[in-house]
C-alpha cells in the first residue's frame, strides 16, 4: 500500500535527519531510489522547487515525493511521516528533559553525526553532479557539445554567485533563463 | 483572540514567508514569538536552536513545537506544528500538479535543465558553509571521508550511515572523556 509505505518512509527520513535543510537530501535520494519513485533529475529539479518556494525544505520534499507518487494521501502520509519524529521528541524534551542538550551522551553522538552530514551532502554533490553533466553528454558531441558547455557555464556562474550569497531565486531564475534560451539555439542549429 | 488560533497563525504566517527553511527561519521566528507575541525570551530561542540542532528533524518543525508547548501544552503544540506545515504543504501540492502538467512543454524542459545545473551550485555552497560549521578534528575529518566515500560509491543504506557515525562520535567523545578523567 502506496500511502503507508510513503509514511513509513517518511517517518525514518524524518528521524534520521541531523540539521536542517539539504541534511535531508542524502536520505531522500536514498530513498526514492530504492523504490524506484522518482530519478534524480527529477528530484534536482524539486529542489529548484522548493528553493523558490516558502516553507522548510524538509516539509516541501515530503509533500513533493508523496504527491508525485501517492496523489493528495500520499502527500498527507508522507508530510505526516516527516513531521512526526521531530514532533514528538521535542514534546519530550520540551516537557521531561530540558538539560538534553547539556549531556554528555547526546554531544557525543553529534560530535560523529555533524561530520558525518557533511560528508553525505558530499556524496549527493556527487551524485547530482553527475545526474546534470552527464545528461548534457547524452545528446552526443562530448565536451564541446552546446548542452555540456552551457551546463558547465551555468554550473560556473551560478557558483560565482552563490558563493557571494546571492539569493538563491536569483540564481535559479538567471538558470532558468540561460537554460531556455540555450534549448532555443540548439533546435535552430538544428 | 484563542491562543491555538493564535499559535496556529503565528506559525503559518512564519512557514509562509520563509525560503529556504532551517537558519532563514530564525530571525522570523525570533521576530514574531520573542519581539511581538513575547511567548518566548531572547535566551530561549539560544536553547531551542541547540535543541534543534541535536534532535532529528527540520528546525522549523523543532522550533514550532517547542514554542507551542510552551505556551499551550500538547495541543499548543500541535497548533503550531499545523501551522508551520500549512502553507508549504498547500503551495508545493499546487506546484508539483502544475509541473506534471507542463514538465513535459520545451521551455519548460530548457529551462529546468539549465536550473538542475544552477542547483548543483546550490548544493555545493550548501556543503561548503556545513563545513565551516562542522566541528573539526582527526576523528571529523575520518568520519567525513568515510561517510563520504561510503555514499557515493557502495549500495548501504543513508541511514546505517548516520547511525554508526553517531556511534563512532559517541565512543570516541566518551574514550577521551576517560583520559582526560585519569
Amino acid at each position: 500500500m502506496i500511502v503507508l509505505e510513503l509514511f513509513l518512509t517518511f517517518l525514518e527520513i524524518g528521524a534520521f535527519t541531523f540539521g536542517g535543510g539539504y541534511a535531508m537530501l542524502p536520505l531522500i535520494q536514498d530513498a526514492v531510489a530504492a523504490h524506484g519513485w522518482m530519478s534524480t533529475e527529477e528530484l534536482v529539479n524539486f529542489i529548484a522547487v522548493s528553493e523558490s518556494t516558502p516553507g522548510p525544505f524538509a516539509v516541501n520534499a515530503a509533500t513533493y515525493v508523496g504527491s508525485t507518487v501517492g496523489g493528495f494521501f500520499g502527500a498527507v502520509a508522507a508530510t505526516l511521516g516527516v513531521v512526526l519524529p521531530s514532533f514528538v521528541i521535542i514534546l519530550l524534551i520540551a516537557a521531561f528533559f530540558m538539560k538534553f542538550k547539556d549531556s554528555a551522551i547526546v554531544k557525543g553522538c553529534m560530535s560523529g553525526l555533524r561530520p558525518a552530514t557533511v560528508g553525505l551532502i558530499a556524496s549527493a554533490v556527487v551524485t547530482v553532479g553527475w545526474s546534470v553533466f552527464s545528461a548534457a553528454l547524452a545528446g552526443g558531441g562530448g565536451a564541446l557539445s552546446l548542452p555540456f558547455l552551457s551546463a558547465v557555464v551555468i554550473f560556473c556562474g551560478a557558483a560565482a554567485l552563490a558563493f557571494t550569497k546571492k539569493s538563491p531565486i536569483l540564481i535559479i531564475g538567471l538558470s532558468a533563463v540561460v537554460g531556455i534560451a540555450v534549448g532555443y539555439a540548439g533546435e535552430l542549429l538544428g | 483572540m484563542n491562543k491555538y488560533l493564535k499559535l496556529f497563525l503565528t506559525f503559518a504566517k512564519i512557514g509562509a514567508f520563509t525560503f529556504g527553511g532551517g537558519y532563514a527561519m530564525i530571525p522570523l521566528i525570533q521576530r514574531e514569538v520573542v519581539d511581538r507575541t513575547r511567548w518566548l525570551e531572547e535566551k530561549d530561542i539560544l536553547d531551542i536552536i541547540a535543541i534543534a540542532e541535536s534532535t532529528p528533524g527540520p528546525i522549523a518543525i523543532n522550533t514550532a513545537t517547542f514554542v507551542g508547548f510552551r505556551v499551550g501544552g500538547v495541543f499548543g503544540a500541535a497548533c503550531a506544528t499545523f501551522g508551520v506545515i500549512v502553507p508549504s504543504f498547500v503551495i508545493i501540492y499546487l506546484v508539483s500538479l502544475l509541473l506534471r502538467q507542463f514538465s513535459s512543454l520545451p521551455p519548460v524542459r530548457y529551462a529546468f535543465a539549465g536550473i538542475r545545473a544552477g542547483v548543483l551550485a546550490l548544493i555545493l555552497r550548501a556543503l561548503w558553509s556545513m563545513y565551516k560549521q562542522c566541528p573539526k578534528g582527526l576523528i571529523a575529518y575520518v568520519l567525513m571521508a568515510a561517510a563520504f566515500l561510503v555514499a557515493a560509491f557502495t549500495d548501504i543504506s543513508v541511514i546505517f550511515i548516520i547511525i554508526v557515525c553517531g556511534l563512532l562520535g559517541l565512543t570516541a567523545s566518551l574514550l577521551a572523556g576517560r583520559k582526560v578523567k585519569k
